[in-house]
């Protein structure tokens, strides 16, 4: 049976589309407090397995445990509800919106303010906003986006648009962050500062859920990796383990890597 | 003349409420509606019908248009908001024209004659018939309307629609119950739309089914377009030019479509952000409109 103390277990996860089969049978389980490596290569599947995991499409077959609770058939909305938060890997800020707005979309979950409340100009709604307000305030700062918060967040560079996607999931107050390819596109020192937030977050118990290419950041930050080839779990384990398994030098590192 | 202007305002108070609530729905949560009108005309008849069998007072025949037209954009609304939104435009546009042959062809509406003798609102004796009276009803109830919408988009549940019309999915990875958003916010402006209709009727006191047709309904995108999405100061400033534009442009009427087509382009350029992301609806509405 599955060990219900993990924070999220995936069970037998598969997914066609059409006749493309992104996942075949895909089993792991994501500890509390643990950072999991997600890789393979461009195509095998881990963008969909996240996807999954958060409910923007249904799974062919499988099963979705976080906390010893089903995911499956629950609406995004419902599982952001339940500790979940993600990044996307072709970033997706609300555009229209200034830097500190987008952090406050985080919060929507954490206010209890009706819509007809809402119009009244009561201590209660002030209070909530201003608490937001701080809240906002604390997580650019926990980024490192101070001083940016009333830009427009499309004005932002690219670094800081990764920057702020994460602070947006963070404002959700996550169980788990799902973090789809963080690095992408980051030069080598800002992917330095990206290793040093994600290690931050650890340390603040949010368990990390992390795709990435950048094999320094995976082996350096990573407790454990599962690595995705065709659609199919092909090893699992922590670092050392997985950089001289045979199979995912051949599948990944042995192409990806020069 | 100073009838004829206070006559303008009042038209432009109603086309205020139109607009502000069609840009909810549009600017605000990034929805495609194209049947405005047909809320605006189920207020209209709700209202008279009350008013006129059941000697409903004036405020309760508006809350029972709000009822009627918020109850009918929940309906529509419901099943309809699930989908992507080209459904919600083919499905609003296709109830506007059902509800027009609706007004058209019921009994209890009158028919093409429409609905004659609807009360003037009467306050302890008091007659709002005159129209610098009926404006005093329609000023409190545009305050009233743009102070909800105002307080509305400027809480967080305004960021809540907003995120959903940058970005319905990722609005739902962020916690945000977008289907129910929609719902509630389609209702909403329905509703209001209803009470601009309520507004219509008992000021004109005679409405047939020709005020709440497709024309109504591109007429009120229009001003939302104009005066830009997700902007309330601009759906006033767009309901008003809109209304007195036409009347403006009497005097040079050989040239009336011309000056207007001309003046509505080149307030569209001076106003970019109004076209925003919806250069389809704005191409639409010049090719109607000019
Ligand atoms: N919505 C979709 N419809 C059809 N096929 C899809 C869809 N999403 C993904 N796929 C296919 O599923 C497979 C897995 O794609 P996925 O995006 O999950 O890979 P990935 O591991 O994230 O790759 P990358 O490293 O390039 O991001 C690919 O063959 C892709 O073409
Ligand atoms: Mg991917």
């Amino acid at each position: 049976m599955e060990n219900v103390t993990s924070l999220l277990t995936v069970n037998n996860l598969t997914k066609k589309f059409g006749g493309v089969q992104a996942l075949t049978g895909v089993s792991f389980t994501v500890e509390a407090g643990e950072i999991l490596g997600l890789i393979g290569p461009n195509g095998a599947g881990k963008t969909t397995c996240f996807n999954l995991i958060n409910g923007l499409i249904p799974p062919t077959a499988g099963s979705i445990m976080m906390a010893g609770r089903e995911l499956l058939g629950l609406p995004p909305y419902h599982r952001a509800a339940r500790g979940l938060a993600r990044t996307f890997q072709n970033i997706q800020l609300f555009g229209g919106m200034t830097v500190q707005e987008n952090i406050l979309t985080g919060n929507h979950l954490s206010q209890k303010v009706g819509i007809l409340q809402a119009l009244l100009p009561l201590p209660k709604v002030r209070r909530a906003q201003a608490q937001a307000a701080g809240r906002a305030l604390e997580l650019l700062r926990l980024v490192g986006l101070e001083g940016k918060g009333d830009l427009p967040a499309d004005s932002l560079a690219y670094g800081d648009q990764r920057r702020l996607e994460i602070g947006r999931a963070l404002a959700l107050g996550p169980q788990l962050l799902l973090l789809d390819e963080p690095a992408a596109g980051l030069n080598p020192r800002e992917t330095e500062d990206l290793m040093v937030l994600l290690e931050e977050l650890r340390r603040l118990g949010i368990t990390l859920l992390v795709i990435e290419h950048d094999m320094t950041l995976v082996m350096g930050l990573c407790d454990r990796i599962v690595v995705l080839d065709h659609g199919e779990v092909i090893a699992a384990g922590p670092p050392r383990e997985i950089r001289r398994d045979p199979r995912v030098i051949e599948a990944y590192l042995g192409k990806e890597e020069e | 003349m100073t009838a004829y202007l206070l006559h303008l305002a009042i038209l432009a108070g109603i086309y205020i409420i139109l607009t502000v609530s069609l840009n909810l729905i549009i600017g605000y949560a990034g929805q495609v509606s194209l049947g405005h009108a047909a809320f605006y005309g189920i207020g209209a008849y709700a209202s008279a019908l009350v008013a006129l069998h059941w000697h409903f007072p004036f405020p309760l025949a508006a809350l029972s248009a709000m009822l009627a037209a918020g109850v009918c954009g929940m309906a529509l609304g419901l099943p309809t908001l699930r989908l992507k939104e080209d459904y919600l435009a083919i499905v609003t546009l296709g109830f506007g024209v059902i509800m027009d042959l609706v007004f058209l062809n019921l009994e209890i509406t009158g028919g093409p004659d429409g609905l004659a003798g609807i009360p003037s609102p009467a306050l302890f004796g008091l007659s709002f018939r005159p129209t610098g009276r009926y404006l005093i009803i329609v000023a409190v109830a545009v305050i009233l309307v743009l102070l909800v919408t105002w307080r509305l988009v400027e809480s967080y549940h305004g960021r809540a629609l907003r995120a959903i019309r940058d970005h319905e999915i990722t609005a739902q990875v962020m916690g945000i119950n977008t289907p129910a958003y929609k719902v509630v916010i389609f209702t909403l402006a329905a509703a209001l739309a209803g009470l601009a209709g309520s507004l219509y009727a008992h000021y004109i006191t005679f409405i047939n089914p020709e005020s709440f047709g497709l024309h109504t309904s591109i007429l009120i995108l229009a001003m939302v377009v104009l005066g830009g999405m997700g902007s309330i100061v601009g759906s006033v400033a767009g309901a008003v030019i809109l209304t007195a534009l036409p009347e403006l442009l009497r005097e040079f009427r050989s040239y009336q479509d011309l000056v207007y087509g001309a003046l509505l382009v080149g307030l569209l350029i001076l106003r970019p952000e109004g076209l925003l992301g919806k250069g389809k609806l704005s191409l639409k509405f010049l090719q109607r409109e000019s």
